[in-house]
């Protein structure tokens, strides 16, 4: 005869026993003791800081003695629309554009490859070219990219060796656009934007063409759509929530970047520079404070409208 | 006439798997044609060959006399129903059935005014604002349906369309979908696993097994006159005999209702076990060795498990068959 099993297994020994049973019965304890300590650290000190900072764009610094004064206004802001600071705006908001724009179309192909055709080891090799780069230092890349695209560098050398120096000096010539050298032209940041941020495009374009049945593609292909068509109508639709979530990063990174265009490119400051400035060298809090609004009520527009939209209605 | 499709010599390898192997075969116009078969037969890969998704490794494929290789889906006239039906999530219902239209520069208005109508064609008038998420699995069938029918296909091709739905339902869309192929004239292409379905629903029948079709023929031929064991096994669990049962030197497949219990005469047989199964009782039998199946009207009272009865058939039951796969 077999022995039989008791109908009830005796409690665990110890104190963690005690606990599992008692949490077992009150999931809604188990939820709060999980959730307090990230809510905390989201409420307190993430949003706190957040509010902090907001506040204090609606304060003024006086001229004279370089104070801040704690009487509610708009002064500050008004101070964000005189030409050298719009010119600051302007300058960082079409840059994070076209960042976006370009890893964006780099992003699809790649993300299209690694979501269709890459099985096994391929796609081990893909992930692996993906994040690789975020393992070494962000110093180290920008600082690598600046000896490239450098007069001396080995991108000059290359085109020198294809004899197409002409063309790059052409393009050199060209204003806003060019430079000195690649190194000093927005051109170079813009590159090293790119470089920099595309990882996190990628990854979730490639997440989202994952999730669509490869039998929704032959679909419009027997439906009569030419690939072009099944690209414009069923693909880029499908993959627009990955697009958003990746451009939500390319452009908000490069919004608030202050390494990149100082090492690389003209002189001339982006939003996260003139951040660094005002609140250090300058000691005007409540500037500084503005600045940072903008990129945050971009977003927010920018995600507004992204809903509006519907880019988030095949979630 | 030409024939609707017609596959000759028609072989698609993937590596060192025949998926399809050296298949030759003839859809009329207007056929409601069933392709038969257990997975991994080649029945899919056929309707994929035909509308294009595959391309043969040998052979040629002609839809109505004109030779497809290297025609891409997109130009080709036929419209596929697919297993998972295959709706585009971010489009309305609308939408998705004017997609064909649209893709092919139709005006908007002319194209929903078409689109409803397909809509109504399968008993969905007034659906279309709604979204893929809030159908039912047999509406979005119906959906799937309306999107290729509204193309006016000169082809329909069917990728096992009813398999994800309940019993029920599946028996309702067997007779509208033929009904509805009846009422539009157009070639019918239906991929099935399922044998009821294709006896009932089929003109015509291609039972495939390994890449190959093992026998075309109308569904009396398929169930009556099987030509292989294979034939005779996959389609309607027949009763499959070697040659020294019978004492006629060739396999032979014998219907489970062709069997009767008499009182003398006859063979002796032990009953191994029997179910239930509604209308009728499967009775599995034991006779010299031999498994036997058995189909009794459920009127009859079924005989005891381990009890010896005999059993009779009409020698007209037993059908010889050539080919001993």
């Amino acid at each position: 005869m077999t022995v039989q099993a008791a109908i009830v297994s005796p409690k665990r020994v110890g104190p963690a026993g005690e606990l599992s049973d008692s949490l077992w019965r009150n999931p809604r304890f188990l939820l709060l003791l999980l959730l307090t300590p990230p809510l905390l650290w989201l409420g307190v000190i993430y949003l706190g800081s957040l509010f902090a900072l907001l506040a204090q764009s609606f304060f003024s610094i006086d001229e004279f003695s370089g104070l801040i004064n704690r009487e509610p206004t708009l002064k500050t802001y008004r101070e964000l629309f005189v030409p050298a600071n719009l010119d600051i705006l302007i300058r960082t908001v079409s840059m994070a554009a076209m960042v976006t724009i370009a890893a964006a179309a780099v992003a699809f192909p790649v993300a299209y490859f690694a979501a269709r055709y890459a099985t096994g080891r391929w796609k081990a090799v893909f992930y692996l070219g993906i994040m690789l780069p975020l393992w070494s230092s962000y110093l180290v890349k920008v600082y690598a990219w600046k000896l490239i695209l450098a007069k001396e560098g080995i991108l000059n050398w290359l085109v020198g060796k294809l004899h197409l120096t002409w063309l790059l000096d052409a393009y050199l010539q060209a204003p806003l656009i060019g430079g000195n050298s690649l190194s000093v032209s927005y051109t170079g940041t813009f590159l090293v934007f790119l470089y920099v941020w595309l990882p996190f495009m990628i990854l979730p374009v490639q997440a989202s063409l994952e999730r669509v049945p490869a039998s929704l593609i032959e679909a419009s292909g027997d439906l009569g759509a030419a690939p072009g068509q099944t690209l414009r109508h069923v693909l880029l639709p499908l993959a627009l929530p990955g697009i958003v979530a990746g451009s939500i990063f390319t452009f908000s990174l490069t919004l608030g970047d202050y390494i990149i265009p100082q090492i690389i490119g003209s002189s001339r400051l982006f939003i996260g520079q003139a951040v660094y400035a005002h609140q250090g060298t300058a000691g005007n809090i409540p500037l500084a404070a503005a600045f940072t609004v903008v990129p945050v009520l971009i977003m927010g527009i920018y995600l507004y409208a992204a809903k509006r939209l519907g880019a988030f209605d095949a979630l | 006439m030409t024939n609707a499709v017609s596959f000759t010599a028609v072989s698609r390898h993937f590596g060192s798997v025949r998926a399809v192997d050296d298949v030759d075969l003839e859809i009329g116009e207007g056929e409601f044609f069933a392709m038969l078969g257990p997975s991994g037969s080649g029945k899919t890969t056929c309707l994929r060959l035909i509308a294009g998704f595959e391309q043969p490794t040998s052979g040629q494929i002609r839809i109505f006399g004109e030779a497809v290789e290297g025609i891409p889906p997109y130009r080709r006239n036929v419209n596929t129903v697919f297993q998972d039906y295959a709706l585009f999530p971010h489009l309305r219902i609308i939408d998705n059935v004017a997609y064909g239209l649209m893709v092919r520069g139709v005006g908007r208005a002319e194209r929903h005014r078409l689109a409803e109508e397909a809509l109504a064609l399968v008993e969905l008038p007034g659906y279309g604002d709604r979204r893929t998420g809030q159908l039912s699995g047999g509406q979005r069938q119906r959906v799937a349906l309306a999107r290729a029918l509204v193309n006016k296909p000169r082809v329909l091709l069917l990728d096992e369309p009813l398999g994800a739905l309940d019993q029920k339902l599946r028996e309702q869309m067997q007779e509208e979908l033929k009904s509805l192929q009846k009422a539009l004239g157009i070639t019918f292409v239906f991929v099935t696993h399922d044998q009821g379905e294709a006896l009932s629903m089929a003109d015509r029948i291609a039972v495939f097994n390994q890449g190959r079709i093992m026998q075309v023929g109308s569904p009396e031929d398929i169930y009556r006159r099987p030509n292989s064991r294979f034939v005779a096994d996959f389609v309607g669990a027949s009763n499959v005999l070697p040659p020294d049962f019978t004492g006629t030197g060739k396999w032979s497949s014998l219907r489970p209702e062709a069997i009767r219990l008499t009182s003398s005469g006859g063979k002796p047989a032990r009953v191994a076990w029997h179910s239930f199964l509604g209308g009728q009782t499967r009775v599995v039998l034991d006779s010299q060795g031999q498994r036997l199946n058995m189909l009794l009207p459920s009127t009859e009272p079924a005989p005891q498990d381990g009890a010896t009865v005999r059993i009779r058939w009409n020698d007209q039951d037993i059908h010889l068959m050539d080919d001993d796969r």
